[in-house]
């Protein structure tokens, strides 16, 4: 993220290496973006909660990378298997625990369960791991850049980037193909409904809740192979993840994926071509103008 | 009462303290198709929604085959052969008619269960196979309805319940879906129904029950309740 765009290519300099270096980096983070975006997405669409801790679950999966790393020497290649299951498993206890007790009252309180969620996971990190940003080295992909059309693509953003389309086009699959991504889709459009085809809808809404955490759990291991850990890590994933799943309307991964790309460009070349100041001004620039235009996204229903 | 496949004794519902049921009582025996009638807000869709499990009666006991099954939760229902097409449809209206129908058999393992019911459901309503990759919200009324009775006989069930019919269709076409209701019933299934047409489905039903105001106010085989000066007066416009 912060530090991509500033791997400027050695040999170059020249208009075109310096385009297809923002367009590569846009298009790498966007597609992260979409990774972490689509759990959150998923979530909201099922089952109309927000996940305010969503951000802090990428946090823990970033967590668990790293110590999966430096104290077992296992490499973040392989670690996101872990971190995918525990965030999982995490995830799911989290709705049983908590957000299961909040569904069917006011909007507020998933809502305010969820912010409370995520207080307590980042003051726990905080707590245990201090406030110190720890990067994870001698991993495999450590250092290795690949040049492509002048640009220089670092291995670790891009496996993870690559990575990222191929879980989502899964998820995808999973949700349009299956039998159990049928009784997924029907919970959203009528609960009661689905309850009527026996489906136990208390089970899909667990189930839902841990693939949106896998989906930061896989994201997050990855992106230990190239990025600092630190207790606040979540927060701007968090939002980046909101504002992807308002302008891709909610619930839609295929929304969701052209809105983080989206996202990932605008951020990129306004970072480049205007200032790095204000690429993020940007990218909330357009959220607010789309919203007002289209409230339920660019790609909503 | 063990002949009685489903037997309801003085339930009781009540919606956030309002009482919308009381002290009902009603018997459907194997075989038969019992048709609920009543206005809007006598408590037809409580009594239906209680039996399929939606709601948990604050009293009284619902028994099916032998069972009891007071307070089952919804998505049980349906593996003890109780299968309830609600009112207004409910389909999935972002997934196909195949989609939906597959939903529908979400309690049945075995694929070659599942591919015989389709055929089964395909038979009674061809137009289904047309619509097959059909997005359920394109089609018609009519044939909403009829894929949402398909839904419902999806799941193999002993029981079909189903909650007004006739809601939103043209007369004409009310008379074809009750005819299918009648055809269903003769391959086996008992019917439960809930109607507004009150004549319609009493001509298919063998026995009819009147609600008025959360209350059982009169009840005897179709031929009695059509013969009845009083229903006729307060329901037919006779």
């Amino acid at each position: 993220m912060a530090e991509s765009v500033c791997s400027r290519p050695s040999n170059g300099g020249t208009i075109l290496a310096d385009f297809s270096q923002v367009l590569i980096d846009g298009l790498m983070n966007g597609a992260i973006y979409a990774l972490v975006a689509a759990g959150l997405s998923l979530i909201w669409g099922v089952m109309d909660v927000i996940n305010f801790a969503h951000g802090e679950f990428l946090m823990v999966a970033m967590y668990a990378c790293y110590w999966l790393g430096s104290l077992l020497g296992i490499d973040p290649l392989f670690s996101w298997v872990l971190t995918g299951a525990f965030l999982f498993f995490l995830s799911a206890a989290s709705y049983l625990l908590v957000v299961r007790r909040c569904i069917g009252r006011s909007a507020m309180a998933p809502l305010l369960a969820t912010f409370g969620l995520s207080i307590f996971l980042k003051n726990f990190c905080l707590n245990r791991f201090t406030p110190n940003f720890r990067l994870l080295s001698g991993t495999i992909m450590e250092g290795r850049v690949l040049h492509v059309m002048g640009a220089s693509v670092p291995l670790p953003q891009l496996v993870t980037a690559l990575f990222s389309l191929v879980v989502l086009g899964c998820l995808y699959y999973f949700i349009k193909r299956t039998r159990i991504g049928w009784a997924i889709q029907a919970t959203a459009m009528d609960r009661e409904a689905a309850e009527l085809m026996g489906i136990d809808t208390g089970r899909i809404f667990t189930l839902v809740f841990g693939f949106g955490g896998m989906c930061v759990g896989i994201a997050g291991g990855f992106m230990t192979s190239y990025l600092a850990v630190f207790p606040e890590v979540g927060a701007l994933f968090s939002l980046i993840a909101f504002v992807v799943v308002a302008l891709g309307g909610f619930g839609s991964i295929p929304g969701a994926l052209l809105a983080a790309l989206l996202i990932g460009l605008v951020e990129s070349f306004a970072g480049f071509y205007i200032a790095p100041v204000i690429k993020y001004v940007a990218v909330f620039a357009l959220y607010v103008v789309v919203i007002l235009i289209r409230p339920k996204g660019l790609f909503g229903w | 009462m063990s002949d009685h496949m489903l037997s309801v004794s003085e339930i009781s519902c009540s919606y956030n303290g309002v009482q919308a049921i009381e002290d009902m009582s009603l018997d459907v025996g194997v075989g038969e198709i019992v048709a609920i009638i009543g206005a809007n807000g006598a408590g037809k869709s409580t009594l239906m929604k209680s039996i399929a499990g939606l709601i948990r009666p604050d009293r009284g006991s619902i028994k099916f085959c032998g069972e009891d099954i007071t307070g089952t939760p919804a998505n049980r229902m349906i593996f003890k052969g109780v299968s309830y097409v609600p009112e207004g449809r409910r389909l999935f209206a972002n997934l196909s008619v195949r989609e939906n129908l597959e939903l529908g058999a979400f309690s049945e393992r075995s694929r070659d269960v599942v591919e015989a019911r389709l055929a089964e459901v395909f038979d009674l309503f061809p137009i289904l196979k047309e619509r097959e990759r059909q997005l359920a919200q394109t089609m018609s009324g009519g044939e909403q309805q009829m894929c949402a009775i398909a839904r419902g006989l999806m799941c193999g069930p002993k029981l079909l319940m189903l909650d007004e019919l006739s809601l939103g269709l043209m007369p004409s076409l009310v008379e074809k879906v009750l005819d299918s209701v009648a055809e269903i019933n003769r391959k086996g299934v008992t019917i439960l129904l809930v109607e507004q047409m009150v004549q319609e489905a009493l001509e298919i039903a063998n026995r009819g029950y009147v609600i008025q105001v959360g209350r059982v106010v009169q009840h005897g085989t179709s031929r009695s309740l059509l013969d009845s000066d009083e229903l006729r007066k307060a329901y037919m416009g006779m």
